[in-house]
């Protein structure tokens, strides 16, 4: 545990001392807040954070690996992996070290984003039950984003490598419903359940902010359903257990 | 301290390591030398505890690095080949956390971290970013981080590969002074340099030990011969070859059949050779008498060092 929370502190220390930090929260500002304005700045509209969380699951495709990328890549290309794993310390504490460096990263963008929701209480009267749902599940989507992130990072010493490969995945994960739509049968559903976030009818401004399909869906329109946090927590688990044992691997290859 | 026992380690079906087996004793400082791609490197990764060993049973302190892999390596002060640093870390920032991540506390490490800097003379450079400094300090950086939380077992993979000759110098007795408090393994591929430090040699081949030896033996085992080239005006070739096969301590005469050389001689108008001589046996003054006694120029005579690729042959050769 308390390697874990060593390395958790040196990733966040070097993170915020360089301006990648401030380059990332500043676009997720600017694209939450542009997804948000056009959700509420109809007459009429709904005083909900659907359009923020729309531009937020959105940019978090590109944003998750960008913040990852360097996590392992760089470790590994300064050999400095080798200098940690020679260390007492084990493969999982490194890598939860990490994850959780990145989770808090992204948690403190999005209490920066938080005066979307102070401007809704003053001009609005949101419901606060899927207002908090919203952001949970944001949370839960972004951990999941993360940790695949983090497993790109893992794969080879190349930054660009991480943030390719793990925006790839992301996307691939995203707009499955393309090829979803298209097949019947099991294996439709089986490609429907894979979908990670909103698809990209988001960019529909009819529904604006309401994804129709994929695990986000629910979030989104303010409903708590378990099997979506069961699925994210299981997407999280799944890929630090992956970026596990890619860093042992070395062990036997 | 450390005990290498029957080690064997395939990357896939490729053996990089072959039944190695040695011992190191508490306070010993052992070289270990070989050519690039001989399997220094991969024998000190799984003494590390980084790579496990294919067959055979490696310790640490009484640790098997397999086994109880976390107890060894505490016992463990490890500098990689490439030196590993956080460039955007200060010194201090960098040591502050290899001192953490190894359990160390806060005050140890404050007291360490004083010590370690002063040790390996980086004190005007303690709040500087490591990705600033040069290629020498950022290798004293890396010496540091090895011996801050006291290992018995220091372990140095090429600790002075390109860093510039005044500080090879530096981290060589640097490395000396570290040697009287620690148990250490240091891999070259320099004979010279292992020969300066080390009391101890081990040299690795293709993945086995070819050599366990002091460094004064191994050179006598290997110098049976010494080479010798030299310029010779006013004769031919063929009387310079029956002339000087003509001494005892000669082993071969030929002429040099290097390219530079054979310009040279061309230019300066002299005849390039190279001798095989026996060593110890004054060759170099015979062969500069008999040159002078028969009348002809002697334009240069420089005994050759032999490379380390011929010292390997010569090694592989033997057993």
């Amino acid at each position: 545990m308390k390697n874990i929370y060593i390395i958790l502190m040196k990733e966040i220390k070097t993170y915020f001392a360089s301006p990648m930090a401030y380059i990332v929260s500043a676009a997720y500002l600017a694209i939450t807040g542009f997804f948000f304005v056009a959700s509420v700045s109809d007459a009429f509209s709904e005083a909900t954070i659907r359009g923020y969380l729309a531009g937020a699951t959105f940019f978090m495709i590109f944003m998750s690996p960008a913040i990852t990328m360097r996590l392992i890549a760089e470790e590994q290309k300064l050999g400095t992996l080798e200098l940690l794993l020679t260390s007492p310390v084990k493969e999982v504490e490194v890598v939860l070290g990490k994850f959780f460096a990145s989770l808090a990263t992204v948690i403190v963008m999005i209490v920066f984003s938080l005066y979307f929701v102070v401007l809704l209480y003053i001009f609005g009267d949101p419901d606060s039950g899927p207002l908090l749902n919203g952001i949970f599940g944001l949370l839960l989507y972004s951990s999941a984003t993360l940790a695949i992130g983090l497993f790109a990072s893992s794969l080879s010493p190349n930054q660009i490598v991480g943030l390719i490969v793990g925006s790839g995945i992301l996307t691939s994960l995203t707009i499955i419903d393309f090829i979803s739509n298209r097949v019947t049968g099991i294996g439709s559903e089986i490609l429907s359940f894979l979908q990670l976030g909103a698809s990209f009818s988001v960019f529909d401004l009819g529904s604006l902010g309401v994804a129709e399909s994929g695990h986000f869906a629910d979030f989104s329109r303010g409903i708590f359903s378990l099997v979506d946090v069961i699925f994210y927590i299981s997407v999280t688990i799944v890929f630090l257990l992956l970026t596990i044992v890619i860093l042992e691997s070395r062990r036997w290859r | 301290m450390i005990r290498v026992e029957h080690f064997y380690k395939n990357y896939g079906p490729y053996p990089a390591v072959i039944d190695v087996s040695f011992e190191v004793l508490k306070g010993e400082i052992v070289g270990f030398l070989g050519p690039n791609g001989a399997g220094k490197t991969t024998t000190m990764r799984s003494i590390t505890g980084y790579l496990p060993p294919t067959s055979g049973n490696i310790t640490v302190s009484g640790y098997d690095t397999v086994k109880y892999s976390l107890d060894a390596r505490r016992h463990i002060g490890y500098l990689p080949e490439t030196v590993p640093l956080y460039l955007d870390m200060t010194v201090t920032d960098y040591l502050s956390f290899m001192g953490k991540i190894r359990g160390m506390n806060q005050k140890w490490i404050n007291e360490r971290i004083d010590k370690v800097i002063d040790h390996v003379r980086l004190g005007d450079y303690r709040n500087t970013h490591v990705g600033k400094l040069s290629k020498g300090y950022r290798q004293r950086t890396g010496i540091a981080q090895a011996i801050l939380h006291e290992p018995d077992v220091l372990i140095m993979d090429e600790p002075t590969i390109g860093i510039d000759p005044i500080q090879v110098v530096e981290t060589r007795e640097l490395i000396s002074e570290l040697g009287e408090s620690h148990t250490l393994l240091i891999s070259s591929h320099i004979l010279p340099e292992v020969s300066a430090i080390c009391p101890r040699v081990l040299v690795i081949s293709d993945g086995r030990i070819v050599a366990d030896d002091k460094p004064a033996n191994l050179s006598n085992r290997l110098s049976g011969t010494e080479r010798i080239e030299a310029g010779i005006s006013g004769t031919k070739i063929d009387s310079i070859i029956s002339n000087l096969r003509k001494i005892d301590s000669v082993i071969d005469v030929r002429s040099d059949s290097r390219a530079e050389q054979i310009d040279q001689g061309k230019k300066e108008n002299f005849i390039p050779i190279v001798v095989d001589a026996k060593t110890n046996e004054n060759a170099t003054e015979k062969i500069a008498k008999s040159i002078v006694d028969s009348g002809w120029g002697l334009r240069n005579l420089t005994p050759l060092p032999m490379t380390l690729e011929e010292i390997f042959l010569q090694l592989t050769q033997e057993n």
